[in-house]
């Protein structure tokens, strides 16, 4: 049968993610050690666990309703006030999601029409082009360089905004660059979107991990912004639960009302024992965060000394538990750098082009990964890169 | 940098002061410097591995040994306590809150052994009102470190 004759063509037309092609190579080898793997490395704090059981052994295995529990979105309102700066009432702008890709899926879904353009960042997460296209919308990229240390211009911004430009879609601390934007850029940013009359889709998801003394700006801390912004943030990085897929989305009460309704028909409600591991996780979450964050940043640390030793030069990333370097010296491409590098060490690090184009020239290393593996995976680069 | 320095060490006594360095963001000669004050102000009071006894094939036993005491006009618990932690018996010792006064961790190579330790060096010291003698089975856990091997990692090699 023909494929294009009864599968949906946008679908169908999407590329393949570049993370699943060399996930596919990677996984056929054993004893590789990882820098590929985008989720923390540590066990999701054992008082949350034990909440989700005993939400079980209580027979917690209902619905919810459809936005989530309401002591949950009302402890999210407390949280993003604090941390984030932005105000939201639990009852009407908080919606609990299946990880925050479903809140940026849904998200694009209410807000786009058949055409619509929507401004991305590359180097980006792998979901955001396809996520557009998926809601009909069609995404710009917009090139991020690592000599403005991966932040976003206004003057790149400009350069792709036209009269069709619905959105903008960002996300920092950035995965796969680790960028994180400063106050001047959030507010710089913001005053783009208002001009061109956008609304600005912001995935805050690494909020809290930002290194040496730089704080995260977020976009909800621009009281101007509020009515057009979609903030979305979650469990998975900062309190290491990803397999619980427990994220949040929070918007002006005129926008969720279309956001809940994709929701409402195409989920229902989110996991409820996920929803009670996350009411747990907002009970002590500065002490459930520290030691994972110490060790983030150390390592972060040890990443940059490692590889400006090894001649590979990087820009520091002050967010995210991503390091970008540049490969490009070597002359290979992206993908053969990390395919030799796995055929001759045995290490793997994921192609910059996975998340862009302009991903050319750069490979990510997560660090979320333990130290003595880390060690190992440089001492490797390290002697790979001399054999180039 | 003290603080982060003391727990990369408690964790890691055997890091080499490069690497140190290179998690700290500092240069290898401030590790160095720290570590030597640390050892001068007595901070630092040894170094050691963590071994489980379990698994070496040699004979021995240890006790935990709960010691109640009747503190002393001058200088309370110290004198008995600092005269206790100098049996070579005794690995550690600790003067606590509770039912008990002193908890002393003590091993000899049988049980006979640390038997007659507390019969014949522990009990006969002038203060001291009671023992009871606790013998330690196996050990599961010891300096934050897990004596099972960790478990395989269970993520996925690659993911976005």
């Amino acid at each position: 049968m023909d494929p294009h004759a009864y599968l949906a063509r946008h679908i169908v037309d999407l590329p393949k993610s570049g993370i699943r092609e060399f996930f596919d190579i990677v996984s056929t080898r054993t004893g590789v050690v990882s820098l590929a793997i985008g989720e923390p490395d540590f066990d999701s704090p054992w008082h949350i666990r034990e909440a989700a059981a005993k939400s079980l052994d209580k027979g917690c295995t209902h619905y919810t309703g459809n936005a989530g529990l309401i002591e949950l979105r009302t402890a999210i309102a407390d949280y993003v006030h604090t941390n984030f700066g932005g105000t939201y009432d639990p009852a009407t702008e908080i919606l609990i999601t299946v990880g925050a890709s479903e809140g940026l899926d849904i998200a694009l879904r209410a807000i786009l029409n058949p055409g619509d353009e929507v401004l991305y960042h590359e180097p980006c997460f792998v979901s955001y082009g396809p996520e557009i296209a998926m809601a009909h919308g069609v995404p710009v990229p917009v090139e991020t360089r690592v000599e403005d240390n991966f932040r976003l211009s206004i003057e790149a911004l400009e350069a792709k905004v036209t009269p069709r430009t619905k959105a903008l879609m960002l996300n920092f601390p950035n995965n796969p660059t680790g960028a994180v934007l400063e106050r001047a850029d959030v507010e710089a940013i913001a005053a783009f979107a208002i001009r061109h009359n956008l609304i600005v889709i912001s995935d805050e998801i690494y909020a809290e991990m930002t290194w040496g003394g730089k704080k995260h700006v977020s976009f909800a801390s621009i009281p101007e912004l509020r009515d057009r912004l979609i903030l979305h943030h979650g469990y998975s990085k900062s309190w290491a639960m990803t397999g619980f897929r427990m994220a949040y989305v929070c918007a002006p009460k005129w926008m969720m009302d279309t956001i809940l309704k994709i929701h409402q028909y195409a989920i229902m409600c989110a996991p409820t024992t996920s929803q009670y591991a996350a009411l747990e996780a907002m009970r002590h979450p500065a002490e459930d965060m520290k030691p994972m964050l110490q060790a983030y940043e150390q390592r972060r640390n040890f990443l940059r000394a490692a590889f400006t030793e090894a001649g590979i030069p990087m820009h520091t990333p002050a967010g995210a538990f991503y390091a970008f370097p540049q490969i490009a010296k070597f002359g290979l491409t992206s993908r053969e750098f990390a395919v030799r590098l796995l055929d001759a060490e045995n290490v793997a690090v994921v192609p910059g082009t996975a998340f862009g184009a302009c991903g050319e020239g750069f490979v990510r290393c997560s660090y979320a990964t333990g130290l003595e593996q880390l060690k190992e995976a440089v001492t490797r680069i390290a002697r790979f890169v001399k054999t180039l | 940098m003290v603080e982060s320095l003391l727990d990369i060490l408690r964790s890691n006594a055997k890091e080499s002061p490069e690497n140190m360095a290179r998690l700290l963001g500092v240069d290898v000669t401030e590790v160095e410097n720290a570590i030597a004050r640390l050892e001068d102000e007595g901070i630092i009071r040894g170094w050691q591995a963590i071994i489980n006894e379990d698994l070496v094939p040699h004979d021995s036993v240890t006790a935990v040994i709960e010691v109640r005491v009747t503190p002393e006009r001058d200088g309370g618990f110290n004198r008995i306590a600092e005269e206790v932690s100098r049996f070579e018996e005794t690995e550690a010792v600790y003067l606590m809150s509770g039912a008990y006064d002193l908890l002393l961790f003590v091993s000899g190579k049988t049980l006979l052994s640390v038997a007659r330790f507390v019969s014949e060096k522990l009990s006969t010291i002038r203060g001291i009102v009671s023992t009871a003698t606790h013998f330690r089975l196996k050990t599961y856990k010891q300096n934050n470190v897990l004596m099972a091997k960790p478990q395989d990692d269970k993520r996925l090699v690659v993911s976005p």
